[in-house]
């Protein structure tokens, strides 16, 4: 499932990283606490928080995840998106909380990796 | 081959966090280290590269390349830390409200450097500064 798919489904929209679309999403991440999406997170993965500064944007890039998507209706500071665009980091938008987004992802087939 | 470079990190320029760790991230992957080795490095050095821009007015790292091993240290000139042993346990921390509304001080750094690094030496003067003398060898059976 790549990450265009999802946006798609999802009705995500595009605020960076458009160029990079065709990535594989392997699996999710949710947190706000970067030192955790540091520390759990997969490369592969698509990152759901409301973080909307800059600094998402190393860590996104730092452990290889998809893309990141901000809920919530969040946009992303002006910062975010020319960093994200630079180092090559998808970021996607929606109005949807972080639940629901989890949802639709589950429905787009992204699986959870402790389900089997 | 041994080859060494310094990187300059300025305290509390959190528009810049994460490059440094970005650009060594950079380097260690055009020389061809194994992923995982690039991974627990890459983990370390942001963590440590965050704490000097949160918590002190400048630091600096050098990363040093010899066969084998990958050195990363890191000293800054600022508050240092009084009681390493509990700045160590998940979950302490002192960072502001402001930077725990930026998703920080979940008190997870330190203690994400020890479980990738194959070696952390902590030495902190208060008052004066912090220095993380940090490993990973390179080598595919030394991995985890
Ligand atoms: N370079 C440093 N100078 C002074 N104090 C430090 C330094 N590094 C860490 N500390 C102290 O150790 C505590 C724990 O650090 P640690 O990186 O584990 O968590 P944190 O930075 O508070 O949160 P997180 O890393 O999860 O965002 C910090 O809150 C701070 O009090
Ligand atoms: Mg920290």
């Amino acid at each position: 499932m790549t990450l265009a798919d999802i946006a798609q489904r999802l009705g995500l929209e595009v605020r960076a990283g458009a160029d990079h679309l065709d990535r594989e999403v392997t699996g999710g991440y949710v947190s706000d606490l970067l030192s955790d999406v540091m520390a759990h997170s997969e490369a592969g993965d698509l990152w759901v928080t409301l973080q909307i500064h800059e600094n998402t944007v190393a860590v996104a890039s730092l452990r290889e995840l998809a893309g990141v998507i901000l809920v919530g209706g969040r946009e992303p500071e002006e910062e975010t998106v020319k960093r994200a665009n630079a180092e090559g980091v998808p970021i996607l938008v929606t109005p949807l909380r972080s639940y629901e987004v989890v949802c639709g992802l589950i429905g787009a087939g992204v699986k959870g990796r402790a389900i089997p | 081959m041994s080859f060494t470079r310094e990187f300059e990190i300025v305290g509390g320029d959190f528009a810049s966090a994460g490059r440094v760790s970005t650009e060594i991230k950079a380097m260690l992957r055009g020389i061809g280290y194994p992923p995982d080795v690039i991974r627990r490095t890459a983990i370390a050095s942001y963590e440590a590269e965050m704490n000097t821009v949160m918590y002190a007015r400048r630091g600096s790292v050098r990363l040093g390349l010899e066969p084998g091993v990958i050195h990363l240290v890191f000293a800054d000139e600022g508050p240092g830390i009084p009681d390493i042993g509990l700045a160590m346990q998940e979950g302490f921390s002192t960072a502001t409200d402001e930077m725990r509304e930026r998703g920080f001080g979940a008190g997870m750094g330190l203690p994400n450097i020890q479980r990738n690094a194959d070696r952390l030496e902590i030495t902190s003067e208060v008052g004066r500064g912090t220095r993380l003398d940090i490993t990973v060898l390179t080598d595919e059976e030394a991995g985890r």
